[in-house]
């Protein structure tokens, strides 16, 4: 999961820096992800994991590191048991 | 009748506001101009000595502009653009033969270079931009222009076309906030001067869809936007009559305005709703300006 997430912040978060030199706690914001850079990647990643984040998701907190995002998704997908 | 008819129709009985037809396309007595070029001077009071370059724009503009300014990211329910008959004689024909039968004329209008202007400040950044790098002491700006938003309602505070007065300011960080935090104890100051009640608080935008929620929630979270708000149509429900904004960076960034140093500078704006603000006295003060109280006449410069 946290590979795909990787990804779709590749290809969508239009950040200046590599993904993959970025730690799973990196805060994003500090690392150039923009408010709709941010909104690139919340819909990237409801297209990928076939969630839909409700309004109570829809914030700055749930996009800020690889970590939340994870969370996040884990929330939506049901799926923190398997990701351990 | 709800109480936004009411307002409404008493607005149209005094000839204050004139109906054309369309909801938020209204005329505007001479009485009322009046009001608003006498709550413009009060602005210019205020902000008078702090040496804004003044521009106007008339209500469209650049349509490249207001394609690179992102607009319909954001607020695509809300824009209006200009389109104008561009055929021969023959397509000139088949258009009175369409309009004569009642068809859709409109679908072979061609789009023009202009787009109606959004907001009053859209014009600005580009023309700063092909300045090249801002004077060190930072940029600041007057504007006022009709603005348009595609939204009807019977609500006349909510309207299709109407005024904003802005200044805007470009610099630093700390340089913008301060500008916008003087307008915002300025604004109250003002309001309070007209008898207005008002509060203010932290706002947030229109964006359009779902991706817009998260756009909003962002504004609001750092705190990007605030809106003074004065009872119009409801007092649960007031109307923000003006609203002060943060930029950051993005529209420095956007269209390329430099500081002095080289640094991408960051912008904020205040603007006045001059309609609503009128409306919100209309709605205070009653709708005869001579029975507005004394102080409040005096302070809009009425002679008693």
């Amino acid at each position: 999961m946290k590979q795909k997430i990787r990804d779709i912040l590749a290809k969508h978060g239009a950040l200046p820096v590599p993904v993959d030199q970025l730690a799973e706690d990196s805060d994003l914001y500090a690392a150039g992800l923009s408010s709709f850079a941010s909104v690139q990647v919340m819909l990237g990643i409801e297209e990928a994991f076939d969630v839909e984040f409700p309004d109570n998701l829809l914030n700055r907190k749930s996009f800020q590191s690889i970590a939340a995002i994870t969370r996040a998704v884990e929330g939506l997908t049901g799926s923190a048991e398997a990701a351990e | 009748m709800d109480m936004q008819t009411s307002l409404l129709d008493r607005l149209f009985s005094t000839g204050l506001l004139i109906d054309t037809g369309v909801e938020g396309l209204y005329g505007r007595s001479g009485a009322f101009e009046d009001v608003i070029a006498r709550f413009e001077r009060l602005i210019d009071a205020y902000g008078g000595a702090d040496g804004a370059e003044a521009m106007r724009f008339p209500p469209g503009m650049n349509r490249a502009h207001f394609e690179t300014s992102g607009y319909m990211k954001s607020f695509p329910q809300l824009a209006g653009t200009v389109h104008s008959f561009c055929g021969g004689e023959l397509d000139h024909m088949s258009l009175l033969q369409c309009m004569e039968v009642g068809g859709d004329w409109m679908k072979d209008q061609k789009p023009t270079d202009i787009v109606l202007t959004p907001a009053a400040c859209y014009p600005l950044y580009p023309t700063i931009a092909k300045r090249g790098r801002l004077p060190a002491k930072g940029g600041l700006y007057d504007l006022q222009s009709y603005c348009f938003r595609h939204e009807p309602s019977n609500d006349p505070a909510r309207q299709q076309l109407f005024r904003m007065r802005e200044y805007v300011c470009m610099g630093t960080q700390d340089h913008v906030t301060e500008f916008r935090q003087t307008w915002m104890d300025r604004g109250l100051e003002m309001m309070a001067k007209v008898g207005l009640d008002v509060t203010m608080d932290v706002a947030n935008d229109p964006f359009f869809g779902r991706a817009g929620r998260m756009l909003a929630n962002n504004q609001r979270d750092q705190n990007l936007k605030f809106e003074l708000l004065i009872p119009v149509t409801s007092a649960a429900k007031p109307t923000a009559c003006m609203s002060f904004n943060y930029h950051q960076d993005a529209f420095g960034a956007k269209w390329g305005l430099n500081l002095e140093n080289g640094d991408v500078a960051h912008t904020a704006c205040v603007g006045f709703g001059l309609e609503r603000i009128a409306l919100a006295l209309f709605a205070r003060h009653g709708l005869d300006i001579a029975l507005w109280p004394a102080e409040v006449r005096k302070v809009l410069g009425y002679q008693d």
